[in-house]
């Protein structure tokens, strides 16, 4: 059976500052590379305290399907 | 709560940096650290790890902004975050900081030393109570210009740190973009040349 979750997406204007880490719960982002920030969707619980630390506006938070 | 770790007090350092400086400007020298540490983290490591951990500037930003709730808490102006206005302030930035090099340069080569320290690019500010006799010209010079550099960048931070989110500034600061285009190019090349790699071991090149 499919349940949908919230979770956080990062979209491609993230500037990789890590200030989404520091207020995750869960520890749920992580920066790749130096590079953009990831969510680990199974981590997260889309509670968006990243969003709203995010200063470039890249974190919208969406609902994915989980099996 | 996280558990706060050394590295999250490093505001107290950027904080006391700063006031160092208004006493002796020589000390705007150890500004130098938060230029090179972030750039060898990126080019030697590929990672953005001195943004993400160790930058006293971006906490502090934080602390101001959001604990103590100086910040608004609004989206950026969007132009703010174009790759163009970001790329262009880094041009802009280490035009600047070149042409500061070029004035120590000048000093060095027997110029006059100019106690001042320049606001925005373009308000000079005279500095004349400043204790310079016991370093040659040029090294104080050379720790006006810095010390400029670092005030015109925390003003700039703290006004976007108002207006916007608390950290802000890591938008478009020339240390945060820089370090990410190097990041960024070092992954292409490592990413090309692993895609090389196992091309070779299928035979295929
Ligand atoms: S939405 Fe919440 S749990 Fe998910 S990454 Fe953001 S801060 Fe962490
Ligand atoms: S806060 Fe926003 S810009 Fe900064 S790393 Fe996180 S997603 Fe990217
Ligand atoms: S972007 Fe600039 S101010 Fe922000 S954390 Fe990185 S070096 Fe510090």
């Amino acid at each position: 059976m499919k349940t949908l979750k919230k979770i956080a997406v990062i979209h491609k204007e993230c500037v990789a500052c890590g200030s989404c880490l520091k207020g995750c719960p869960r520890n749920a982002v992580a920066i790749y590379k130096g590079s953009i920030a990831v969510v680990d969707g199974a981590k997260c619980v889309g509670c968006g305290k990243c969003a709203q630390a995010c200063p470039a506006n890249s974190i919208t938070l969406a609902e994915v399907a989980i099996v | 709560m996280k558990k706060k770790r050394w590295y999250d007090y490093l505001w107290m350092a950027s904080a006391v940096y700063l006031t160092l400086g208004l006493f002796n400007i020589l000390f705007a020298w150890l500004g130098l650290i938060c230029f090179i540490v972030p750039l060898m983290i990126a080019l030697i490591g590929g990672s953005k790890a001195y943004c993400n951990n160790y930058c006293g500037r971006g906490q502090l930003f934080e602390l101001l902004g959001g604990r103590i709730g100086l910040s608004r808490k609004k989206n950026p102006a969007t132009f703010l975050r174009s790759a163009w206005f970001r790329y262009g302030f880094l041009t802009f930035f280490m035009t600047m900081f070149f042409l500061m090099i070029d004035s120590t340069y000048l000093v060095f080569a027997g110029a006059d030393l100019k106690q001042a320290v320049t606001l925005l690019w373009v308000f000079k500010l005279p500095w004349q109570w400043a204790h310079t006799a016991m370093v040659s010209p040029w090294i104080a010079q050379f720790a006006f210009g810095f010390y400029g550099v670092m005030l015109t960048s925390t003003m700039l931070g703290i006004l976007t740190m108002i207006l916007f989110k608390p950290r802000s500034w890591c938008v478009y600061c020339p240390m945060g973009t820089m370090t990410q285009g190097i990041c960024k190019l070092k992954n292409r090349k490592e990413a090309a040349s692993n895609g090389r790699k196992s091309q070779k071991n299928c035979g295929v090149a």
